[in-house]
């Protein structure tokens, strides 16, 4: 049996509250499945503490979306019944996770980004939208102290974990660029003071990483060039074996609930 | 009209003190007015609506509190009670009552700090111990059993425990 995909009117304020809510299930998923298998107890509790605080960003995002778009989607339709390339989350968050350097480092770059960002939106003209940062700001802040003391734990460790986590910052840094780019349809919200331009962050942003990743005496990649394609949809391989789990379970026994 | 203004704050009153009853599933000593977490009851005739706010936008107990607060209100005699849940202001642990302070050090867990200390990097906050009151702690994991706490330790009297963190 196969459900079929929903049809989304991405407006651009849809658009852009889909957006926020992907990147969140998104990573937040990712995070998940480290749940049992962490190196160790207290990470265990800590990647599955900020895997909630994400989703629970997430189902705001789209239950807002869902209200604005006012058909007959909702939170579960938009996380369930969405195929691949309806998917708007940055390639950042959908990569695999890798060793726990490559997680870590996924997270520092994001949470880095996140808590600007959502700090900066707090200040919204769309009341729901800053009602959504102000919670997600103070979240923000604690995922970005966890995986930066993490960033400094691996740089500054062994030779082992100092050499992963490295080679996990070259690898996602092409990545990174997709935070700081917006189309026109979010050009205009950010022009009504309803979203903010990520762009002007990107200099706080590098400030926060080089501090850090100084400190754990890693260092940042100078190239420049940045892969994008995710807020348009166009994913790489490993979002649609990430949704296959994700979905199975609507995807099998559609309409099922608890 | 004094009568019904009467009756409808003495209902009012009745309709809070039900939902003021409901405690946190996860810290069973708080209820969620010491938490901060009751924001508003509204009582229009025979209907009541209580305005809750989540503390953390996963939180899990969120769920559980809200069907508690409808059995408390049923109880109380109010039918069909509504939950509405709002988002902002957002929740603080600055709105935590000083006798929830209390009863959360009694149940030994460190009650939150001002809400400026959140932002200070690399663990550069000092905690009480519940158990013995020594300042001698040190932090052992950022995230604890549930969203709003840390795991931290004591050097002085070598028991681990919990902290609420600052939100």
């Amino acid at each position: 049996m196969v459900t079929a995909n929903i049809q989304v009117s991405e407006t651009p304020l849809v658009l852009y509250a889909l957006r926020r809510a992907d990147d969140a299930l998104i990573l937040g998923h990712r995070l998940s499945e480290w749940c049992g298998h962490a190196p160790m107890l207290e990470e265990d509790m800590a990647l599955s503490n900020i895997a909630l605080d994400l989703i629970g960003q997430a189902r705001e995002l789209y239950s807002y979306a869902a209200r604005v778009e006012g058909g007959g989607n909702d939170e579960d339709k938009l996380a369930y019944l969405r195929d691949v390339r309806q998917y708007r989350n940055l390639l950042l968050v959908e990569q695999p996770n890798g060793d726990f350097a490559q997680t870590l480092v996924r997270q520092f770059f994001y949470s880095a980004f996140a808590d600007l960002y959502w700090r900066a939106m707090v200040t919204s003209r769309d009341t729901t939208l800053a009602a959504i940062a102000a919670k997600s700001e103070k979240e923000s802040a604690y995922h970005l102290r966890h995986s930066s003391e993490w960033i400094i734990r691996l740089g500054d460790g062994t030779d082992e974990s100092h050499q992963r986590a490295q080679a996990a910052i070259d690898h996602l840094w092409a990545f990174t660029g997709e935070m700081f780019a917006v189309d026109d349809g979010e050009r205009a919200l950010i022009h009504a003071g309803i979203a903010i331009d990520p762009g002007a962050l990107r200099g706080r942003w590098l400030t926060t990483l080089s501090d850090v990743v100084g400190e754990a005496t890693l260092n940042l990649p100078q190239a420049d060039w940045m892969q994008q394609g995710g807020r348009a949809g166009r994913h790489s391989e490993h979002l649609g074996h990430l949704l296959s789990e994700l979905q199975s379970m609507q995807r099998t026994f559609p309409g099922q609930t608890w | 009209m004094v009568t019904v203004l009467e009756r409808d704050s003495e209902l009012r009153r009745r309709a809070w003190d039900a939902a003021a009853s409901v405690v946190d599933p996860e810290i069973p000593v708080l209820t969620i007015a010491d938490l901060g977490v009751l924001r508003d009851v509204v009582v229009d005739g025979d209907h009541v609506e209580v305005a809750i706010t989540p503390t953390y936008s996963g939180c899990p107990a969120m769920n559980m509190i809200a069907l508690e607060i409808e059995i408390a209100l049923e109880r109380a005699g109010f039918r069909g009670p509504r939950i509405r849940t709002v988002l902002s202001p957002a929740w603080t642990t600055d709105w935590m009552s000083e006798e929830g302070r209390q009863k959360l050090r009694g149940y030994g867990i460190a009650p939150p700090q001002a809400a400026s200390s959140r932002r200070a990097l690399f663990g550069a906050q000092a905690v009480a111990c519940p158990h013995c009151g020594s300042e001698k702690t040190e932090l052992l994991s950022e995230f604890g059993s549930t969203s709003c706490k840390a795991l931290w330790r004591c050097k002085a009297c070598r028991e681990p425990f919990d902290y609420f963190k600052c939100h």
